[in-house]
């Protein structure tokens, strides 16, 4: 079977791949001109689904907790687990309650566990949650590895490619996010910085609660962290505005003081392609499967949606049951 | 029914549209609280002209009636161009005024919301100022043209409740014919019951609600708390008294302290 994707984001590699290892004869189009500049490079690359439950509904939990499992099975070295650690000012100590009270997986740190799990915040702060089974990758260190195995895999690309352009599949997956023209579809903007100072070290994804300006900061490489992020009812790329770097910044000097000598390295816009309940959808349209509305959840929920999508084109007598036809447990009739 | 500016409503809540998880229990909140009139708010989504059309269409197949509102300002000219855009996008001359003086305490700037309500009214808006507790800047207020005032009954998002019931009982005794909106500070619906008891004519709230566990549970309580203090205000409540008294007559009985 010759399958086209359309999209090289997480949501096309993931898909690619679970057509792939299925035995499809694989071709990614994608209308740019190289990896990166879509919601997925502007990513945070948090595999935290217990966290993520303080807003997101339960199937975000239900797809998303094998999700380490897979990334590190399908490329060994991504991953990093070591958990998310989550931290608020003592003046903001409701807000550890209330997330503690919304979420599961996770126990209560002090000081001194703190401490010896991130030993820069030594003084910083009092009280804690830590989400031991959480992970975090690097979305562009891990899409370029990506892009290596399946290509080695025999997996063909065309950038900057207009999709019509190549043509005889049997099969269409359509992975372009709000490229789709879905009208269901909305745009959430989320605004990002890369900072880089080696005054800070971190092991782990690290939350810091605030009413307001709740942030998360993810090490990278380097002396590298990526410092997120914004949520916005919009769809513009535009600029990261002036508001939303100072809240940033200032709930990053929050966290850490030597944040404010960091370098910018960065300040990127992403859009996320999200459907009214925020949930992703896997959706067959003849002979095209279209996979989108992964919102803030692309690396946490692609390979569950990948795996429903390569189901859905292999398996035609068995009924796959989709994400968003699960039940929604906090909706009321 | 509810005369609010000439508009019947069904229920004397109101409620605000951000912090929700989702769109869709947004949606579901609303239908579970019986508001009819949601407030929306433009500054943040500004920055790219229309690029919150999407959102902003979410919003109208709520099927209520909107309240644009002008949070996030700073400034009476940001306020009125943020308002004159909302005019534009929604259809509607009805402004929920918010011009902020605080950035901590989100306190809103009482002199920039006289000016700025001054400048909205005469160009036809019908302003619902987002005001204090203060007696003055309510008669300024209505002086500009205002015909609702929206005090606040503890900072916004505080969840703390009315911390000042003289001010909100002193409110309502010098303004018997304004309509009397408390719009933020509730943080549970016994709040909302305790304001409405006051009289005053509805309440508006956003973060109660959308930052609940369950925010349509916490919707349809609170559009219950709001229905029980304004039947309470109109039922004729007991004053306190210091003594007890039975219920059951208690003939008979040679017991009187």
């Amino acid at each position: 079977m010759r399958v086209l994707v359309k999209g090289a984001g997480v949501a096309g590699l993931t898909a690619a791949f679970e057509l792939a290892i299925r035995g499809a004869a694989v071709t990614v189009a994608e209308a740019r001109d190289a990896l990166g500049g879509n919601a997925s490079w502007f990513a945070g690359g948090m595999l935290a689904p217990w966290c993520e439950c303080e807003s997101a509904e339960q199937p975000v939990l239900d797809l998303g907790r094998d999700a380490a499992d897979w990334w590190d099975a399908v490329l060994p070295g991504q991953v990093t687990r070591a958990g998310t650690l989550v931290v608020a000012a003592p003046r903001d100590a409701g807000e550890l309650d209330r997330l503690a009270s919304r979420t599961s997986g996770h126990r209560r740190v002090d000081e001194d566990e703190i401490v010896l799990l991130e030993p820069d915040l030594a003084g910083r702060f009092r009280r804690g949650l830590l989400f031991p089974d959480e992970a975090h990758l690097d979305p562009r260190q891990a899409m370029a590895a990506f892009y290596d195995r399946l290509a080695a895999m025999g997996v063909e690309f065309h950038f900057g490619a207009d999709a019509s352009a190549v043509s005889g599949f049997d099969r269409q997956i359509e992975c372009t996010g709000m490229a789709a023209g879905d009208d269901r579809l909305r745009g959430v903007r989320g605004e990002m910085l890369i900072l880089n100072t080696p005054d800070v070290s971190l092991s782990r994804p690290v939350r810091l609660l605030h009413p307001r300006f709740p942030l998360y900061t993810v090490p990278r490489t380097d002396h590298r962290f990526m410092i997120g992020a914004t949520m916005i009812e919009s769809q513009s790329v535009g600029p990261v505005t002036a508001r939303s770097m100072m809240e940033l910044l200032g709930a990053a000097c929050a966290l850490h003081p030597a944040f404010g000598e960091a370098e910018i390295v960065e300040a990127g816009v992403g859009v996320r392609p999200a459907f009214p309940d925020n949930l992703p959808r896997v959706e067959a349209h003849g002979s095209t499967v279209a996979i989108n509305g992964l919102y803030r959840h692309g690396f946490l929920l692609a390979p569950a949606m990948a795996r429903q999508a390569a189901e859905l084109i292999f398996s035609h007598d068995k009924p796959v049951e989709l994400a968003h036809e699960t039940d929604r447990q906090r909706r009321s009739a | 029914m509810f005369d609010l500016l000439g508009t019947a409503l069904s229920s004397r809540l109101l409620l605000g549209t951000a912090q929700y998880p989702s769109p869709a229990i947004l949606a579901d909140a609303v239908k579970a609280s019986g508001t009819s009139v949601v407030t929306v708010a433009l500054r943040r989504e500004m920055a790219g002209g229309r690029a919150g059309e999407k959102f902003w269409s979410l919003i109208r197949s709520l099927g209520t009636r909107i309240l644009p509102n002008t949070a996030g300002c700073h400034s009476v000219k940001e306020a009125v161009t943020t308002a004159k855009m909302a005019r534009e996008v929604f259809g509607t001359s009805w402004i929920k005024l918010e011009v902020i003086g605080n950035h901590d305490t989100l306190q809103p700037d009482v002199f920039g919301l006289v000016e700025a309500a001054r400048i909205l009214c005469d160009d036809g808006f019908s302003v619902f100022p987002y005001t204090t507790d203060d007696l003055v800047v309510a008669e300024r207020l209505l002086e500009a043209g205002c015909q609702v005032l929206m005090p606040w009954c503890a900072p916004i998002g505080s969840a703390l409740g009315p911390v000042n019931m003289t001010a909100l009982r002193s409110m309502r005794g010098h303004f018997p014919g304004v309509p009397l909106i408390v719009d933020a500070g509730l943080g549970r619906p016994s709040h909302a019951a305790t304001v409405m008891e006051l009289g005053f004519d509805a309440v508006l709230l956003n973060t109660a609600i959308a930052k609940a566990a369950d925010p349509v549970g916490m919707a349809r309580a609170f559009g219950k708390a709001v229905e029980a203090g304004r039947e309470a205000f109109g039922s004729g409540m007991l004053e306190p008294r210091d003594v007890a008294v039975p219920s059951t007559p208690t003939f008979g009985k040679a017991v009187f302290a």
